[in-house]
C-alpha cells in the first residue's frame, strides 16, 4: 500500500475519525442565496450602472418637460417685444433698461427665437410634447398590440390564422407614407371637426398629431401583436404550463399566475424601446413640418425652424437635437438595462 | 506488457476566471488510457468529465485555463502546444463526438460539405476522392443511401442519423483515440443502444481508443476497460470496470452503483438516490467536496482533502476511510 | 418552397392593393373639394378640370379607372407641374435616389457586418467597447439631427465638403453618410450579438474539434448563421433609406424623389403624392419580398416549408 506524500505532514488524531454531524456537513455546503424573480432583476438594474443613470436621466428630463415651466417667468407661445434672436444670457433694450433700473430680470438662458419667444421654455415644452406622443402612441400600441396577440393566442385556430394574415398584410405598410398621407387627408376633416364643442383641443394639438396617433393605432401595434402572440403560445406550450394544468389550475389563474407574469417581463422591456423610436418617428415627421401645430413646439420642429439660421444661430438647432439625441438613447440604454435584469431570454 | 500510454494525463489542474472568481473545474486529475482501450469518465454535470476531455483536444472554453500538470497525447504535450500545432491534431489524431447532435452539426452546410471538410483538411485528397471517402463513412456507419444523404442538410434527418453523421466526421481521418461526450444521452433509448454498438463495432474495425464520458454507469458497463469516477473536478475513483462494479471503494460510487436498477432487484428493494446537491466549485469546501452529501462522513473529512489509497493494480480511490484503517493499523505513527 | 413563394406574393399583392386602395380614397376625400378652389376659378372652367381629372365619374368608377392605370404605371398628371406625367417625375428623380440609398444600403451592410463581426470576436476588449459605445449613439441620432450637425461642421465651418447638389463624388460623402449611419449603427449591434450567438453554438465547437483554422471557422461556419439577422434587417432598412432621403434630400438639395414627395406635400401637388407614395410602398413591400426569399436561400432550415 503507497501512502500519498500529501498526507505525511497531516497529523491525525483518532477523533478525525469520528463521524460528523449533520450540521457540521450542511456547514459545508455554501448555498448561493435564491432571491424572487422581480427581486433579483431589480438587483440586477441597480447594479448596471448605465442603465440607472439613464434612469436619472429620464427622471431630470421629465422636471424640466413637465414641472419647471409651471414656474418658469417665460410662456412658450409669448413673443417678447424687441427680443429676436437674442443669444444665451443676453436682453432686449426694454428689459437692459429695466435691470438698469434695477429691476431683476430672469435671464434667457439659450437666447431667444427669430420671432423673440425665449427659447429654453419652447425646449421645454417641446421636450414635453415629445415625451407625450411617445408616450402616448406606446401606451395606444401596447394596448392594441397585447390585446390583438394575445386573442390570436388564446382562441388559436382559425380566428389566430385569419389574426395573423391581418398583420401580414399590415406589417409591410410603410408608415411614414401613410403617415404623410393621412395627416393630409384628415387635415379638412378634424378642422372641422375641431370648430364644434368639446372637440377644440383638436386644434390644439393639431390635426397631423391626431393622425400620428391614428396611423401608430392603425400600424404600429403589429410588431407588438406578434411579439405578444409568440410569447403567448411559447408560455402556453411550455412544460411548467402543461404541469399546472395537469394539477388542475384554472385558467384564469394560469393566466394570472403563469402567463402573466412571464410575459410582463418582455412586454416593460419592449414598452420601454417603444418610446424613443415613437419619438424618433414624430420628432422626424415634425422636421418636415408634419408634426404639432404652431405655436406648440415639439423638439423636431424646433430643429426644423432652426436649420435656416444655422449659419448665424447655431445653438437653436444643436440645443433640440441633443435634446432629442439625449431621451432617445436614455429609454434605449435603460431599455437595454431592463432586458438584461428582467429578461434573460432576450440577453445577448 | 506495453507501459506506453497514449494517454497520460498527470495532476492536471484547470480553471475558469470568471468575474465572479475563479472556479477551480479540475484539481488534480490523473488519467491514463493505452491503445485501444476505452475509458469511462462518470460523474454528474458540472463534475469536470466533460473538461478534462475538452482539455485533452485544447477546446477548454474561455475563460478556462490549464494552471497546473502535464498532458500527454501521443507523443504530443498538449499542454505545451501552440493552437496552430493543436490543429494538426484536431479531427485527425484525436475527435470527438458531442451530446447534442442536434445543434452539433452546421445547419447551413450539407451533410457532405460537413465530412468532405475535415477530410481535405487533414489529408492530400481531392474533393472528388474526398466525396468518395465521405460516402464510404456514412456506409461504414450505417446510414443507407449516402449518396443522398450527402446532399441533404442536418435539419432533414433524425437525431440517431445525426449523431451517425457526426461519428462519420470523428472517423474520417481515423483518430488513434475518440472522444465520446454523451454519445447517447440526447438520443431516445433504442437509438442509444444502437450507437453505442456501433462504436464498439467501429473500435474493434479500427482500433482506436475511446474515452467515454457519461452519467449513464449502465452505458460505461456494457463497453468500457476502465472508469474514473469523478466528482467535483476530482477523481475520486479509478479502477478496472469490475473494481468499480464489484469493489466499490468510494462513498460516492457505491451511491452511484446503488442508484441504477437491478434487473435481479428484490421486489421491495429500493433505488436509493443520493441525497444533496453538489458543491460550489467557486467556493469550494476545504475538504473532501462529497463529504457533505457522505453518509459516511467523518470530522477529518470536513477539514482535509483526503490522500490517495492504492488497491490492486490500478484501482485508486481518494477517501479517508480507507486511511483510517490504515490509522487504525497504526501505519500513522510518527 | 413553391407554396412559400405564392403564399408571400399573393400577401405582397393584397398589401399593395390595401395601401393602394388606403392611397386613393385618403386622397380623394381632400380631392373632392378644396384642391381646386385654391384660386376662385369660373364653375365652368371647374367642371371642365373636374371632367379633365375624371371627377365628374361616381367614386367607385374612378376608382377602378385609377387602379386599373396604376396597373399599367399610369398615374395621372402632376397638378404643379404643367404638361408632365407623375410617371415621368417618378422616372426621371427616382434613379437620383436609387443612386444615394443604394450606395447608402451597401455602405451600412458592409461597415456594419465588418465592425460588427470585429467587435463580437474582440468581445470584452477595446475594440468591442468602441464599436458598443458608436452604435448606441448611432441609433439615437435621428437622421435630422445627422444631417444638420454634418452640414454645420463640415460645409459651414470647415467647408470641406460641398452642401449642395449631387455633382461631383464628394458631394456624396455627407448624403450618404447621413442616411448610413442609423442602419450602420443598428447592424453592428445586431451583428455583434448575432455573432456572439454564433460563436457559443454547438457546432462551433465542431468545427474547431475538426482542426479547422481560426479563419475558416470564422468564415466558413460563423459568418453565414450570424449574417441571416442582417438579412432580415434589409427590408426595414430600405424602407427607412428611403423615408431617410425626404430628409436628406431635403437638406442636401439633391434632386431625388424623396425631394420631390416633401416638394408635392407642401405645394399640394396630390396626384404626385397618390403617384409617389403607391410607387414607393410598391417598391418597399417588393423590395421585402425579395429579402423573405433571399433569406430563404441562405437558409436551409425554412426551405420545407
Amino acid at each position: 500500500m503507497t501512502k500519498n506524500p500529501l498526507s505525511a505532514h497531516i497529523r491525525l488524531n483518532p477523533e478525525d475519525f469520528a463521524p460528523a454531524s449533520d450540521a457540521q456537513k450542511a456547514s459545508q455546503v455554501i448555498m448561493r442565496e435564491s432571491v424572487s424573480f422581480w427581486k433579483d432583476g431589480f438587483r440586477r438594474l441597480m447594479r448596471n450602472k448605465v442603465a440607472v443613470v439613464s434612469a436619472i436621466v429620464i427622471i431630470l428630463i421629465m422636471i424640466f418637460a413637465f414641472i419647471v415651466p409651471l414656474f418658469y417667468p417665460y410662456k412658450y407661445e409669448v413673443q417678447y417685444k424687441n427680443a429676436n434672436n437674442l443669444k444665451p444670457f443676453t436682453y432686449s433694450a426694454e428689459e437692459q433698461a429695466r435691470i438698469d433700473a434695477g429691476e431683476k430680470v430672469f435671464p434667457h438662458i439659450f437666447g431667444t427665437d427669430k420671432m423673440g419667444r425665449d427659447y429654453a421654455i419652447r425646449v421645454m415644452i417641446g421636450t414635453r410634447i415629445s415625451l407625450l406622443v411617445g408616450i402616448v402612441a406606446t401606451a395606444i400600441i401596447l394596448v392594441i398590440g397585447s390585446l390583438y396577440g394575445s386573442i390570436a393566442a388564446f382562441f388559436g385556430g382559425w380566428v389566430d390564422i385569419i389574426m395573423m394574415r391581418i398583420v401580414d398584410i399590415i406589417y409591410p405598410i410603410p408608415d411614414i407614407l401613410l403617415i404623410v398621407l393621412l395627416s393630409f387627408a384628415l387635415k379638412a376633416p378634424l378642422n372641422k371637426l375641431a370648430a364644434t364643442p368639446g372637440f377644440t383641443w383638436i386644434a390644439k394639438v393639431g390635426p397631423n398629431l391626431i393622425s400620428i396617433f391614428i396611423v401608430f393605432a392603425l400600424l404600429y401595434w403589429v410588431g407588438m401583436a406578434r411579439m405578444v402572440r409568440s410569447q403567448i403560445l411559447t408560455l402556453k406550450e411550455s412544460e411548467y404550463v402543461t404541469a399546472a394544468r395537469a394539477l388542475g389550475v384554472g385558467r384564469g389563474k394560469i393566466i394570472k399566475k403563469h402567463l402573466l407574469t412571464n410575459c410582463i417581463g418582455t412586454l416593460i422591456v419592449t414598452t420601454t424601446l417603444q418610446i424613443p423610436s415613437s419619438i424618433f418617428t414624430e420628432s422626424f415627421l415634425s422636421f418636415l413640418g408634419m408634426g404639432v401645430a404652431v405655436p406648440l413646439p415639439s423638439l423636431g420642429s424646433l430643429a426644423s425652424d432652426a436649420i435656416n439660421g444655422i449659419g448665424t444661430n447655431p445653438h437653436l438647432l444643436f440645443i433640440p437635437a441633443i435634446v432629442i439625441c439625449l431621451v432617445i438613447l436614455s429609454f434605449n440604454l435603460l431599455g437595454d438595462g431592463l432586458r438584461d435584469a428582467f429578461d434573460p431570454k432576450l440577453k445577448d | 506488457m506495453d507501459d506506453k500510454y497514449l494517454v497520460d494525463i498527470q495532476h492536471e489542474r484547470l480553471s475558469f476566471f470568471t468575474p465572479a472568481g475563479e472556479v477551480k473545474a479540475l484539481s488534480d486529475v490523473s488519467i491514463h488510457l493505452k491503445e485501444g482501450e476505452v475509458l469511462g469518465i462518470v460523474g454528474e454535470s458540472g463534475s469536470g468529465k466533460s473538461v478534462t476531455a475538452y482539455s485533452l483536444m485544447g477546446l477548454t472554453a474561455y475563460p478556462g485555463r490549464i494552471i497546473g500538470g502535464t498532458l500527454q497525447f501521443n507523443d504530443h504535450q498538449i499542454e505545451t502546444m501552440t493552437e496552430k500545432e493543436m490543429r494538426k491534431i484536431r479531427g485527425n489524431e484525436v475527435s470527438i463526438i458531442f451530446q447534442d447532435p442536434m445543434t452539433s452539426l452546421n445547419p447551413v452546410y450539407t451533410v457532405g460539405n460537413q465530412i468532405v471538410e475535415v477530410i481535405r483538411l487533414h489529408t492530400g485528397k481531392n474533393k472528388q476522392e474526398a466525396k468518395a471517402r465521405a460516402k464510404e463513412l456514412l456506409e461504414l456507419v450505417g446510414i443507407n443511401e449516402p449518396e443522398k444523404r450527402l446532399k441533404q442538410y442536418p435539419h432533414e434527418l433524425s437525431g440517431g442519423m445525426r449523431q451517425r453523421v457526426m461519428i462519420a466526421i470523428a472517423l474520417a481521418c481515423e483518430p488513434k483515440l475518440l472522444i465520446a461526450d454523451e454519445p447517447t444521452t440526447a438520443l431516445d433509448v433504442t437509438i442509444q443502444a444502437q450507437i453505442l454498438e456501433l462504436m464498439m463495432e467501429l473500435k474493434e474495425k479500427l482500433g482506436m481508443a475511446i474515452i467515454m464520458i457519461t452519467h449513464d454507469l449502465g452505458v460505461v458497463a456494457s463497453i468500457c476497460d476502465n472508469i474514473a469516477v469523478m466528482y467535483a473536478g476530482k477523481i475520486v475513483e479509478y479502477g478496472t470496470t469490475d473494481q468499480i462494479f464489484y469493489e466499490p471503494k468510494h462513498m460516492y460510487t457505491k451511491g452511484l452503483i446503488r442508484s441504477i436498477p437491478h434487473i435481479d432487484a428484490k421486489e421491495h428493494e429500493r433505488l436509493v438516490p443520493i441525497e444533496g446537491s453538489p458543491v460550489d466549485l467557486l467556493n469550494p469546501p476545504p475538504g473532501c467536496p462529497f463529504a457533505p452529501r457522505c453518509e459516511a462522513c467523518m470530522q477529518i473529512c470536513l477539514r482535509e482533502m483526503p490522500p490517495i489509497t492504492q488497491f490492486n493494480g490500478d484501482h485508486i480511490t481518494q477517501c479517508w476511510l480507507h486511511q483510517k484503517e490504515e490509522f487504525e493499523k497504526g501505519e500513522y505513527n510518527e | 418552397m413553391i407554396k412559400y413563394l405564392v403564399k408571400r406574393i399573393v400577401l405582397a399583392i393584397v398589401t399593395i392593393w390595401a395601401v393602394a386602395t388606403l392611397t386613393f380614397f385618403l386622397m380623394n376625400a381632400v380631392l373632392g373639394g378644396p384642391f381646386l378652389s385654391e384660386k376662385a376659378i369660373s364653375p365652368q372652367a371647374t367642371a371642365a378640370l373636374e371632367a379633365k381629372y375624371g371627377l365628374d365619374k361616381p367614386l367607385i368608377q374612378q376608382y377602378f379607372t385609377y387602379i386599373g392605370d396604376a396597373l399599367h404605371g399610369d398615374f395621372g398628371d402632376s397638378l404643379k407641374q404643367r404638361g408632365r406625367t407623375v410617371s415621368d417625375i417618378i422616372g426621371m428623380k427616382f434613379p437620383v435616389s436609387a443612386k444615394v440609398g443604394g450606395i447608402s444600403v451597401l455602405v451600412a451592410l458592409i461597415i456594419g457586418s465588418l465592425l460588427g463581426c470585429i467587435a463580437a470576436i474582440n468581445r470584452g476588449k477595446v475594440m468591442d467597447s468602441i464599436v458598443s459605445v458608436v452604435s448606441t449613439l448611432g441609433i439615437a441620432v435621428p437622421s435630422f439631427v445627422l444631417c444638420t450637425f454634418l452640414l454645420f461642421i463640415f460645409g459651414v465651418k470647415l467647408k470641406w465638403l460641398p452642401t449642395m447638389g449631387l455633382s461631383t463624388p464628394a458631394h456624396y460623402i455627407m448624403p450618404v453618410i447621413a442616411l448610413a449611419f442609423y442602419p450602420t449603427a443598428y447592424i453592428m449591434r445586431l451583428m455583434r450579438s448575432s455573432m456572439l450567438d454564433v460563436l457559443g453554438q454547438d457546432y462551433m465547437r465542431t468545427a474547431k474539434a475538426k482542426g479547422l483554422s481560426g479563419k475558416a471557422q470564422l468564415f466558413k461556419h460563423a459568418l453565414r448563421n450570424a449574417i441571416l439577422p442582417v438579412v432580415t434587417y434589409v427590408g426595414p432598412m430600405l424602407a427607412y433609406t428611403i423615408t431617410g432621403s425626404f430628409v436628406v434630400e431635403k437638406i442636401f438639395v439633391i434632386p431625388g424623389l424623396g425631394g420631390e414627395f416633401i416638394g408635392a406635400i407642401q405645394g399640394r401637388d396630390y396626384t404626385l403624392i397618390m403617384g409617389t407614395t403607391i410607387f414607393l410602398a410598391v417598391l418597399i413591400i417588393v423590395m421585402n419580398v425579395i429579402v423573405d426569399i433571399v433569406y430563404k436561400i441562405i437558409d436551409p432550415r425554412i426551405n420545407l416549408k
